[in-house]
């Protein structure tokens, strides 16, 4: 039973490395969001083998921590998708989606925000 | 057999996470993690969390999955100009040591993790019967830990007003995304007349049985989300404009009867959010209830982004 907790929970290490990895070196804020979404999943992934090692009574797992990762996931959804708003708003103000200092054409004028 | 199985999906998962990182284009970079996201839910079942497997499925990597690979078509002609931003090597392999550094920190932890492992369960166990519901994992999302639940309702309708503040002046009010053009014979528009029927009983029942088998209203929700968001990529329907009223209170009514069944507990049973003795199971199930459309409606406009048309 355990088993399948360690093997996952090793798993999800790897996953959370994976993540860290993309979020440093892709300069594209998509890709970013989408590291940003890996390294959740590791997290999760992990809490659930945590989970799944407290399994007793006939539960397969504690109901606890499984009841937490549901509220997690909605938020890392809502957290993804304000992320996303917010990019495509910079798209279309700049025509340009970067998160460098120095942008690749700077807009001619301010588009009008306010 | 099973661990071979165990084995083979996590190294599966391993080498779609891979390409997901790795990928050269953002829009194969989405799809490769939309297939990632289902097979994690593969792994909450192997793990014994159905409860979070149907959830993984439908918002980990269904609902992030979709908008993903929209914001991405919709961005790709920046692409080209971005990849020259790659940072060099040493910047890389920086990366990389860091990366390795804290898998291996985590590999450690999960390597000394405590045995016999710390578990709720009994107290649960012992608790559950008061709450008249079955399924343990319903009665700590809205009867030991309701508040958490209760907040999280809140923080949703705080993203979709988060994605609404995006919105330029003269489209405030207005409509979201743009107007979807479908072939109203292609397949798209096909499937999404026949798909939602289905879709709907699926949520509604995913909903229902919450109470003593896997499933709840947010699981339930974001499949009704994702056949509405199926109909107006097809489409056949608009979203409404954001300045309706209708709308606004369908939004936040779910919230509100939640709020109000927690204050009536301070004077009927002593603190906030708990439940008179006997009246737990239904009053859990009115929360339940007028969270549904609240939370399917806030999670499709979510998707739906903000407002770009004027209400006209």
């Amino acid at each position: 039973m355990s088993d399948a907790a360690t093997l996952f929970g090793l798993c999800a290490a790897a996953l959370v490395g994976l993540g860290v990895y993309a979020l440093i070196v892709h300069p594209q804020p998509l890709r970013k969001i989408l590291a940003f979404n890996v390294v959740g999943n590791g997290v999760f992934v992990l809490f659930g083998a945590v989970a799944h090692r407290g399994a007793a009574l006939g539960w397969g797992g504690d109901p606890v921590p499984q009841a937490l990762l549901i509220t997690g996931l909605v938020v890392a959804f809502c957290a993804s998708a304000l992320a996303v708003a917010l990019l495509l708003r910079l798209f279309d103000e700049t025509g340009s989606a970067t998160v460098a200092s120095d942008p690749p054409e700077e807009p001619d004028a301010d588009a009008g925000t306010g | 057999m099973i661990e071979a199985f165990n084995g083979a999906l996590a190294l599966l998962i391993l080498a779609l996470a891979l390409w997901t990182v790795a990928a050269r284009d953002s829009f194969a970079a989405a799809v490769g993690f939309v297939a990632y996201g289902m097979l994690l839910t593969l792994v909450w079942v192997q793990l014994q969390g159905l409860d979070v497997a149907l959830i993984e499925g439908a918002i980990g990597g269904g609902l992030t999955g979709a908008m993903l690979i929209a914001a991405a078509s919709r961005l790709r002609p920046t692409q080209a100009a971005l990849r020259a931003e790659r940072p060099g090597l040493p910047t890389r392999l920086a990366a990389a040591l860091v990366a390795a550094g804290v898998t291996a920190a985590l590999a450690a932890a999960v390597l000394a993790l405590p045995d016999p492992a710390p578990t709720l369960a009994r107290e649960t166990a012992d608790n559950l019967a008061a709450t008249g519901v079955g399924n343990p994992i319903t009665g700590v999302l809205l009867a030991f830990r309701a508040l958490d639940t209760l907040l999280e309702a809140i923080v949703v309708l705080f993203a979709l007003i988060g994605v609404w503040s995006l919105a330029p002046d003269r489209a405030w009010g207005g409509r979201p995304g743009r107007l979807e053009r479908a072939d109203p014979d292609g397949i798209l528009a096909f499937l999404a007349r026949v798909l939602p029927p289905i879709g709907i009983v699926v949520g509604v029942y995913i909903f229902w049985i919450g109470a003593d088998l896997p499933g709840g209203k947010f699981q339930g929700a974001s499949i009704l989300a994702a056949m509405w968001l199926l109909a107006r990529m097809a489409g056949l329907v608009d979203a409404p404009p954001l300045s309706s009223s209708a709308v606004r209170f369908a939004l936040i009514a779910g919230p509100l009867v939640f709020i109000a069944i927690g204050a009536a507990g301070v004077w009927s049973a002593g603190a906030f959010l708990a439940y008179p003795d006997g009246l737990a199971k239904p009053l859990i199930k009115t929360i339940e209830w007028a969270l549904l459309p609240s939370l399917a409606l806030t999670l499709a406009l979510i998707l739906a982004g903000a407002p770009e048309r004027p209400a006209r």
